[in-house]
């Protein structure tokens, strides 16, 4: 982004530089919330009910726009016209300031997260250790709101969440430090740079110790975002909504809108450390050709993981409390130290690492994959629910 | 340098904007009728019990000392991994991991001494309590319990 405002700079000599960067860092700013983080977050709250209503055999929210497309602009807008009610009993300042400390922590991690190869707000050097820190400010709102809402469901929810988020940080540092061991370097183009396009170049296949690593940071992401099966902050069944149990309308809305919006967060960190970004093939020479190639990878790539989660959220029951601190604490610790150690090893006896073993990673997991779509055409056979795809209308 | 730093301001800015717009638009559109009942704290519809700002399970504050230990650990290793890179291209690497790997042995002592001490479990027992043996035990069986009621 420093390079087109230093173009525009230059094409006006007479204009300060300090004013046409303002203008372009809030320019560039706003396009990215407005156009890109706000459809984005609102967009997956609908692809989210579809998966889960196909998932469990249902429709799911059709009727709104082309098939129930604009649901999330409904959801918005209704949320809108509804009633902001404060309860008397709360601490008022804290109340009203958790939403924004909340979006705050969530929109600033979108400053170091790369779109494409030459689009990305500020390619942060130390990146990856930025967003990993900016995204810790949801657990300052998130306590903050639990705290000030004078209610037990939200006091127990809030430190829960709390305790959940910084009890996962660990692990997942600890399954990024491989990724930053072969890359070298925190920035989040560096990790990408050191990748290549193909599967045979990613970090995930590098060795086991990378894959099982990848494992650690996408059960870790999932644990720090809130996410079934470690969504004990806001468990539906025991603590009405945890920690937004008194919030009501757009106030509500706007902790649901971070979450939806982290999944993404965690889509692009995931295919960033592990899955290559943004690299395509170089098939050719055209710059803006290239970039909207290299946006749409990264953006399937995330969008990839993000339908992992939902599907996740869909299958699986809660964690309890203690087994999320045996998880943590017990296998997923010990295991991140091990792949620390392991991958350091590893570097110095091979420093340019192992092509074969790289084959082999990558055909078991071709081989895992292949497995796995056999067992499910295999269930959707026997199921005898009609055409694939078409399962809604064939059950009913 | 600054220019990217000044970039995460502005994102702070515009989230918080961006929750500003969202509530100053509604402030406009929502009605607001509160009333007493409306307003009092959501207590599955019951009369609320006391407040809530109450003493919580120590067990928290535990975890976060943990987390305090293990996060700073973290914040070490990160300019070492960051490095490491180049210490192996310049034949250093042995080196290097020996120190990493010794690093992480004093961490892996924490833990242990953690876990040992049962700081791991959410449910923390004092001394372990001796396993109920099956049907009626013998007063004289070493660990056996008394029953009084027979």
């Amino acid at each position: 982004m420093r390079a087109y405002l230093d173009a525009i700079a230059a094409g006006y000599p007479t204009v300060s530089p300090a004013l046409v960067y303002l203008i372009g860092m809030l320019a560039f700013g706003a396009l990215v919330v407005f156009v890109f983080i706000l459809p984005v977050a609102g967009i997956t709250s609908w692809v989210e009910r579809r998966v889960w209503a196909r998932i469990q055999s249902r429709i799911g929210p059709n009727r709104v726009g082309p098939g129930g497309f604009l649901q999330w602009l409904a959801d918005g807008l209704k949320n809108l016209l509804k009633e902001d009610v404060i309860p008397a009993a709360v601490d008022v300042p804290l109340f009203r300031i958790a939403p924004y400390v909340v979006v705050a922590g969530f929109v600033a991690a979108f400053v170091a997260l790369p779109f494409a190869g030459s689009l990305i707000i500020a390619d942060l050097n130390i990146g990856i250790l930025y967003i990993s820190a900016i995204t810790s400010l949801v657990v300052i709102g998130i306590l903050m709101a639990g705290w000030s809402s004078n209610n037990k469901w939200s006091m127990l929810g809030g430190i829960r969440s709390a305790t959940q988020i910084i009890c996962y940080e660990i692990p997942v540092g600890l399954s990024i430090f491989p990724v930053v061991l072969l890359s070298g370097t925190l920035s989040m183009q560096g990790i990408i740079s050191a990748q290549g396009w193909a599967p045979t170049s990613w970090h995930m296949f590098h060795s086991p110790f990378l894959f099982v690593s990848f494992l650690l940071f996408f059960v870790g992401a999932l644990a720090e975002g809130n996410r079934t099966p470690f969504d004990l902050p806001e468990a539906d069944s025991e603590l009405v909504a945890g920690f937004a149990t008194e919030y009501s309308g757009m106030r509500s809305l706007l902790f649901f809108l971070a979450e939806w919006g982290n999944l993404y967060v965690i889509g692009v960190l995931v295919s960033t450390l592990f899955m290559g970004g943004w690299q395509v093939p170089h098939f050719t020479d055209n710059g803006v050709v290239l970039a909207v190639a290299q946006f749409a990878t990264m953006f399937v790539k995330a969008y990839f993981w993000v339908f992992v989660a939902m599907w996740v959220r869909a299958t699986l029951p809660r964690v309890r409390v203690d087994q999320f601190m045996t998880l943590c604490w017990k296998y997923m610790v010990p295991i991140g130290l091990v792949n620390v150690v392991g991958t350091a090893t590893m570097m110095v006896v091979l420093p340019q690492g192992s092509i074969v073993l790289r084959w082999i990673m990558v055909a078991m997991t071709a081989a895992i994959l292949v497995q796995f779509a056999r067992r499910v055409f295999f269930h959707l056979r026997r199921a005898n629910y009609g055409r694939l795809g078409r399962i809604s209308e064939g059950a009913a | 340098m600054q220019f990217d730093y000044a970039n995460i301001l502005v994102f702070l800015g515009l989230g918080a904007f961006l929750c500003a717009l969202m509530m100053g638009l509604g402030a406009l559109l929502r009605p607001s009728n509160p009333e007493r009942a409306k307003l009092t704290t959501y207590e599955c519809g019951i009369e609320v019990e006391g407040s809530s700002w109450i003493n919580f399970n120590i067990r928290f504050y535990v975890v976060a000392l943990v987390f305090v230990i293990f996060d700073v650990e973290v914040a070490f290793v990160y300019p070492v991994v960051t490095v490491f890179k180049q210490w192996v291209a310049d034949g250093r690497g042995l080196f290097a991991l020996s120190e990493i790997i010794l690093f992480i042995a004093i961490l892996v002592c924490g833990l242990v001494y953690v876990w040992r001490k049962g700081d791991l479990d959410w449910m923390k027992t004092i001394a372990p309590a001796p396993a109920p043996a099956p049907g009626r035990t013998d007063a004289a069986a070493p660990g056996g319990r008394v029953d009084v009621a027979a």
